[in-house]
């Protein structure tokens, strides 16, 4: 049999159904090889010990039924999770243990899965490399001194070194499917409102959205079934009938409508990109989908947009980190004095900048000229999406528009690191559902994604068709654990 | 509560050299909605816990806690604004108004700003010269924030978050008040109002009612608004009229100088009795207000809107309209009886327990005169009160059916307040009935007449300012029990 850490989730979830190996046992697995893979800085805080003696408790009483039955899981540093330190990537909330457990980690432990710990991410999920954690950057398991992707960077390295079966993260303008499509995994970032934000230490409340990150789609379609639920305490949850998204997954999408939207051809983009997505065409026609040139015209705008409302989002978001009830404080002469200290050596530089950014934009005299157009703007990329769907089913469009770079190459550069959420942040902006999947490599063999944009709510044919293309594709991850020599 | 009633004054004018000045002022009241539950989380709000022990994860803002809207804040609010004649918005947003402080847990407070949930409304005030008008500008929710306490330990701020995130309705008045004396009436109109809707206690004591109070002065007759300073947060109608006073005074001294007025925000110190500048307007907060995000907008349907229509109560406006026609109560009696739900209550069962026979007058005067002079001797709300509506409705009936005088009944009154006791079982116990058997009172009277013959005689001469001394002697011959009006007429026969 091939080494558990390299099987995925379904296989995992068959093999423990079947007795053919015990919960204690991949437990075991994936923690040797945890252990083994420091080098990488994938976890902030491991929860191996306690894993064990759940997984052994599990194995005692077994219950079969369940969906993630003994599976353990590492998950982004920020779901808050029930005496299980969580960090956010931050030296603020560096000491913060939770007294709570995030809805989406219970949907999760709730079907069985067990906690094994919590993994790297670039501070308050802001970045596009895992650079801006205060826990150090993150190495990506395809080659040393390669960035991860982010803000979930901890996650999609950990899971394309086989350190977990499958993960969470969270993607507030492409932190799921950026580092997905940096690391050859799948990343799905779900319909606004799919998933509850409650208990998720926030970003841009109007964009986080937490999401599966597996090996493969079908993997992604079963973790996605547990963690999306209609949760009462989260306002912008939204109560609508949930598939059965893994038993209702078709490689049938034989005349389905895929639009190509034509201003996600940005002047600079790779060649290697360019071919990457006229491949991905033809695989799409190859599965019998019909292909459709669309436009979407305000993709432009979204960038700025999202460089607006996002950050103002999180100025305010981040005001609760104060030194005053939980985290970091240091002291000071006065209130103000405290206040000043704590949050200047809490936070890291890329969350300062997002603040002073975010701060500025709400500001009364800019207010209008900044956030207020950026929201109009908002509405009208959502607009370019509903026009389109009313001509196809989904969209085909790559993840990103490079592959992944080297550590500290664009850390200097604000703007060229924006750059890298192009074709993700118009899905957030929407608030629709959007999955990456590995579809070939670079020059130096490096993964490179594509992504399929649906329809709000329309997570199974966003699935479907990615399961169908990952057949056609048969991309295979090239891992030479080279960290472990 | 006559003393108000009697003393009041629609205007406030100022006197300087050659310039007559009038005050102009509105108003933002804070009311604490009364809700068992805060407005975004499930925390008690009861009053006077110990400090931090009714907070929950979402009130002290721990990382991904998220509000979510406690629905019977809105029907309050809803019900408020429909008791204020107001326009309640079938779509409004909550805001955040972001500022650092200790006692902020989020970093903001979680507010309503460009779209309020109530609209423009009104508010009829009853002054000595007649009805006035308020004009209210909007009400909207917001969260309250927590209470930082400096006096406790030498070194620290305490921070206590009970209050944190506990429902508010602010409603804003147009500029339309004149005087402290109407300040006084809008304040007691509003609080009467929603004590009538149950959706505030209007209790200043405990904070549930504290008020923004804005100033301006301008020369009597202009129509433009002068600039205006904000006093900060003042929680009693005392302190409110002194501070406008004080305010008025110090801006109409700024004016007659030569100077200008600078619109910014005052505190009052109640112990000086003055106000001082808190924040200039150059040094006013931004409060970045945007809506926030973790909420979705409020939206209200006609349908929801009429099923809280059906359920308001009369208020005390129509109910004051009510008992001057029901129980013929003159419009300052119905005034009075009215301005306190539990005072028109007690009237209102007072008045049901009299029963058929019922006597308004002696109920108005016995509810204003004698019971409101105990309530105000022992400090205490009528809700409160020693005796009974049904006891003092059957001591009324006691006067009114001639089982005793006016005068015994205070008396027993004074005994009732013992424990609520029964008119009926006092005047048993100390036989304290009215005599109004004639052949009884005629041999009183005659051994009366008889002991003091030479007297009778003047009288019958034509002293006649006699009778008072023989009506004297019979009451006190009687124990003070003779039913006076038939003294009177056996005295007149027999003399």
């Amino acid at each position: 049999m091939t080494e558990i850490t390299s099987l995925s989730l379904f296989e995992l979830i068959k093999n423990i159904k079947e007795k053919k190996i015990s919960s204690n046992e991949v437990a075991k697995s994936f923690i040797d090889r945890s252990e083994k893979s420091k080098k990488l800085n994938a976890y902030v805080t491991e929860n191996f010990e306690n894993c064990l003696q759940l997984s052994k408790e599990f194995d005692n009483k077994p219950n079969f039924d369940l969906k993630l039955p003994g599976i353990p899981i590492a998950v982004k540093d920020l779901f808050c999770t029930n005496e299980v330190r969580t960090t956010a990537g931050s030296n603020i909330l560096n000491n913060f243990v939770p007294t709570y457990e995030s809805t989406v980690t219970q949907n999760i432990w709730n079907e069985g899965g067990i906690l094994l710990g919590k993994l790297n991410c670039d501070e308050f999920a802001m970045g596009s490399s895992n650079e801006t954690s205060f826990f150090g950057n993150v190495q990506n398991p395809i080659a040393e001194d390669l960035v991860p992707g982010g803000s979930s960077g901890g996650s999609s390295a950990a899971l394309a070194a086989n350190l977990t079966p499958v993960t969470i993260g969270t993607d507030t303008g492409g932190s799921i499917r950026q580092p997905a499509s940096f690391t050859g995994t799948v990343g799905l970032k779900p319909t606004y409102g799919s998933c509850s934000r409650y208990g998720i230490v926030a970003f841009a409340s109007s964009l986080d959205q937490a999401g599966p990150m597996s090996k493969d789609v079908k993997d992604s379609s079963i973790l996605l079934e547990v963690i999306s639920s209609f949760d009462k305490k989260d306002s912008t949850s939204i109560d609508f009938k949930r598939n059965n998204y893994s038993s209702e997954l078709t490689r049938n999408i034989k005349g389905l409508k895929i639009g190509i939207p034509k201003e996600y051809r940005v002047d600079g983009m790779p060649d290697e990109i360019e071919k990457l997505w006229k491949k991905g065409i033809e695989y799409a026609k190859d599965c019998g989908a019909e292909i459709i040139d669309i436009s979407l015209p305000h993709t432009s705008y979204a960038l700025p947009t999202y460089y607006i409302v996002a950050p103002a989002e999180a100025s305010s978001n981040l005001a609760r980190y104060d030194g005053v009830k939980y985290g970091l404080r240091s002291s000071g002469e006065s209130l103000i004095d405290m206040y000043e200290k704590t949050r200047s050596e809490g936070f890291g530089e890329e969350v300062k900048r997002r603040i002073m950014i975010g701060t500025y934009v709400l500001s009364s005299g800019y207010y209008d000229a900044y956030y207020l157009k950026a929201q109009k703007v908002r509405q009208l990329i959502k607009q370019d999406f509903d026009q389109a769907y009313n001509k196809v089913d989904a969209i085909l469009t790559p993840s990103t528009p490079s592959s992944a770079f080297k550590i500290g190459e664009k850390s200097n550069d604000p703007v060229s690191m924006y750059l890298n959420d192009i074709f993700t942040v118009p899905v957030n902006l929407a608030g629709l559902p959007g999955i990456s999947i590995p579809a070939g490599t670079d020059k130096n063999n490096y993964p490179l994604g594509l992504q399929i944009i649906g329809k709000p709510f329309d997570e199974q044919t966003v699935l479907n068709i990615a399961y169908s293309m990952e057949e056609k594709i048969n991309y295979k991850n090239y891992i030479s654990d080279w960290w472990m020599q | 509560m006559d003393a108000i009633m009697s003393k009041n004054n629609s205007e406030y004018l100022i006197e300087r050299k050659d310039n007559v000045y009038e005050v102009v002022i509105g108003l933002e009241v804070h009311a604490q909605v009364t809700s068992n539950s805060k407005l975004f989380s499930s925390s008690s709000t009861k009053f006077g816990a110990e400090p931090n022990t009714q907070v929950s994860l979402v009130d002290a803002a721990f990382p991904g806690m998220l509000p979510v809207i406690n629905e019977f804040c809105v029907k309050q609010a809803i019900k408020t604004g429909i008791g204020l004649k107001a326009k309640i918005n079938n779509k409004s947003v909550f805001d955040r108004k972001n500022y650092f402080y200790a006692d902020l847990p989020q970093g903001y407070q979680i507010s309503q700003y460009k779209y309020p949930i109530v609209g423009e409304g009104n508010v009829i005030l009853d002054m000595p010269e007649g009805q006035k008008q308020v004009g209210i500008e909007r009400l909207h929710l917001e969260q309250d924030a927590g209470k930082s306490i400096h006096d406790v330990d030498p070194r620290n701020t305490l921070v206590d978050l009970n209050r944190s995130g506990v429902a508010l309705m602010e409603i804003v008045s147009k500029p339309d008040l004149r005087s402290p004396d109407e300040v006084n009436a809008y304040i007691k109109k509003l609080r009467s109002i929603m004590r009538y809707l149950g959706t505030c206690d209007g209790n200043m004591q405990e904070g549930s009612l504290r008020a923004d109070v804005n100033v301006s002065v301008r020369i009597k007759g202009s129509t433009d608004l002068g600039t205006r300073c904000e006093i900060k947060n003042v929680n009693s109608i005392k302190f409110m009229q002194m501070a406008i006073i004080y305010e008025a005074n110090r801006q109409v001294d700024l004016i007659e100088e030569g100077e200008e007025i600078d619109q910014e925000t005052r505190l009052f110190d109640t112990k000086k009795n003055e106000t001082r500048s808190m924040r200039s307007k150059e040094d006013a907060h931004d409060y970045r207000y945007f809506p926030d995000p973790d909420l979705l907008p409020l939206e209200i349907t006609d349908e929801f809107i009429d099923q809280l229509k059906s359920e308001i109560p009369e208020l005390p406006d129509d109910k004051k309209k009510r008992f001057i026609d029901e129980f013929k109560v003159s419009p300052y009696e119905a005034t009075i009886l009215v301005s306190d739900i539990d005072t028109a209550k007690y009237f209102e069962e007072v008045v049901a327990k009299m029963g058929k026979n019922r006597d308004m007058k002696l109920a108005v005067n016995w509810i204003t005169g004698e019971l409101f002079a105990v309530l105000n001797e022992k400090n205490i709300e009528i809700a409160q009160s020693p005796i009974s509506a049904k006891n003092l409705a059957k001591l009324i009936n006691l006067i009114k059916n001639g089982t005793i005088s006016g005068k015994i009944a205070k008396t027993i009154f004074e005994l009732m307040l013992d424990g609520d006791i029964d008119p009926q079982i006092i005047v048993e116990e100390k036989g304290l009935k009215q005599e109004s058997d004639p052949k009884a009172l005629e041999a009183l009277i005659d051994k009366i007449i008889n002991d003091n013959r030479e007297k009778a005689i003047e009288y019958k001469q034509g002293k006649e300012k006699l009778f008072g001394f023989f009506v004297g002697q019979a009451m006190k011959a009687s124990g003070g029990k003779a039913n006076p009006q038939l003294i009177n007429e056996i005295l007149k026969k027999k003399l």
